[in-house]
């Protein structure tokens, strides 16, 4: 093993508490208490480590991280360290005046979702009635108040078709970026997955439309696109590998090399709370388990791209296979890419369920 | 939404709003943070970038450059018009 480098980046999850229900969240499916949940102290010992060990960007996520009343002081301690800070929100708990604090704590960036370009189906996919309307005003306050913006975007077979529409709400919001994210299967998404599985003819127009928009709006405004990764022929480099550049804090402070990792559970993951977030970076069992290329088999271990996806998703292949040191099967080369096809194939040429919603005590 | 801008002489960069440019002390580099980016500016790119302070015109910029190096003004022109149509582009420089 070469020597770690120090991460990028740090996901702050500081609560998994939130209004909305998307049946794809990103959150585990057994959502920690707000009992549970570090206190204001506990994330700025958190933050001052993270900014300490080299790390440059925080995005305080969630859950909702706007049902956090310490949010800006975190945000103001973050920017203090020298550290670039993003919020990732649904948008429902902001109004004006906690925007402009947000704002005077030093906040960078925020990243804003929308869960489909009209009310309808935008209240139904989130599980909440009146969120749409209320991201309208809410993004329209951020850019008033001079932040730039970066509409999150999740695309599904239940939203697809607005494709057009959402970038267009997108360009008519003064957006500087848009996400446009495939839904990605863990957890929520796992369990939702034939509520939300495109067809293949769905995927290759949607890529078809964002590869159109991205020309036309060539310096308007920026298109990052997420593939869904059952249909894809190479893996995808998930997190720019394990250990390598990101780390997770969940809400009751465990580190995680992702925000899916705790669905892997022949792991066990450390906490801010008992270990220092360099030691647990550098010495836990967890994060060297699949750093690097060592830990690899066929056909990762020969592969001349097991440098750019270092193996893909170890979750999707604990998901899949209940084996997280195996390839991804999204990979081509996976003997189990055939099965995930057939999988993506069937889900979505079913008829779609109904959600699962996702909430605290569902399972 | 306004249309894309082009780089010109007469045109006065910036960094954009929601991006800083910054010596990363752990790595012993300079960056320009962005929204889940990050661009390491090597040694000619961090010397456009610094004169990109919302009054100087890219013009006086590479008449800065081509004194400092004693460089031809039309390439030291070419090469900071480029940077900075990307940059541009990317959302990282308002002009």
């Amino acid at each position: 093993m070469s020597q770690i480098s120090p991460p990028l980046a740090l996901l702050a999850e500081l609560t998994h508490r939130c209004p909305l229900q998307c049946p794809y969240c990103s959150n585990p499916l057994n959502l920690e208490r707000a009992s549970q949940e570090l206190t204001t102290a506990e994330w700025k010992r958190a933050l001052d480590e993270a900014a300490a060990m080299g790390v440059l960007q925080i995005h305080f996520s969630g859950g909702e991280p706007t049902a956090r009343p310490d949010l800006e002081d975190l945000v103001r301690h973050a920017h203090d360290g020298g550290l670039y800070t993003n919020l990732i929100t649904a948008g429902v708990l902001l109004d004006e005046r906690r925007i402009a604090r947000l704002v005077e704590a030093g906040l960078d960036h925020v990243q804003l979702s929308f869960q489909d370009s009209e009310p309808g189906g935008g209240d139904r996919i989130g599980g909440f009635k009146g969120g749409h309307a209320k991201k309208l005003e809410v993004a329209r306050l951020i850019r008033a108040a001079g932040l730039p913006l970066t509409l999150n975007l999740v695309v599904h077979r239940q939203n697809l078709h607005h494709l057009e529409g959402l970038i267009a709400m997108a360009l008519d919001l003064d957006a500087h970026r848009i996400e446009i994210a495939h839904v990605q299967y863990y957890g929520w998404a796992f369990r939702n997955r034939a509520a939300l599985m495109p067809t293949r003819a769905q995927l290759e127009a949607a890529t078809a439309t964002v590869t159109a928009a991205r020309e036309r709006l060539k310096g308007r405004v920026v298109i990052d696109y997420v593939v869904p990764d059952y249909y894809a022929r190479r893996p995808k480099s998930c997190m720019g590998g394990w250990g390598r550049q990101f780390l997770n804090i969940s809400p009751a402070g465990r580190v995680l090399p992702c925000h899916a990792a705790e669905s892997v559970t022949s792991l066990s993951y450390d906490s801010v709370r008992q270990r220092p977030l360099a030691d647990i970076w550098l010495n836990s069992e967890a994060f060297n388990r699949f750093r690097g290329t060592d830990w690899m088999s066929e056909p990762c271990r020969s592969c001349d791209r097991r440098e750019i996806d270092w193996g893909g998703c170890r979750c999707q292949a604990f998901a899949i296979l209940g084996d997280a040191a195996a390839t991804d099967p999204a990979c081509g080369l996976s003997p189990h890419h055939e099965a995930l096809v057939r999988i993506a194939e069937a889900d979505s040429a079913a008829e779609a369920p109904e959600f699962e919603y996702r909430r605290i005590g569902a399972r | 939404m306004s249309e894309r801008a082009l780089v010109g002489e007469a045109s006065v960069p910036r960094l954009a709003r929601g991006t800083r440019l910054q010596f990363d002390k752990h790595r012993e580099q300079w960056i320009v943070q962005a929204p889940e980016r990050l661009f390491v500016l090597d040694p000619i790119a961090l010397e456009i970038v610094q004169r990109c302070d919302g009054v100087a015109s890219v013009g006086a910029i590479v008449d800065g450059l081509a004194a400092k190096f004693d460089a031809p003004r039309d390439i030291i022109l070419r090469d900071v018009n480029t940077m900075l149509q990307d940059f541009a582009d990317k959302g990282v420089m308002s002009l």
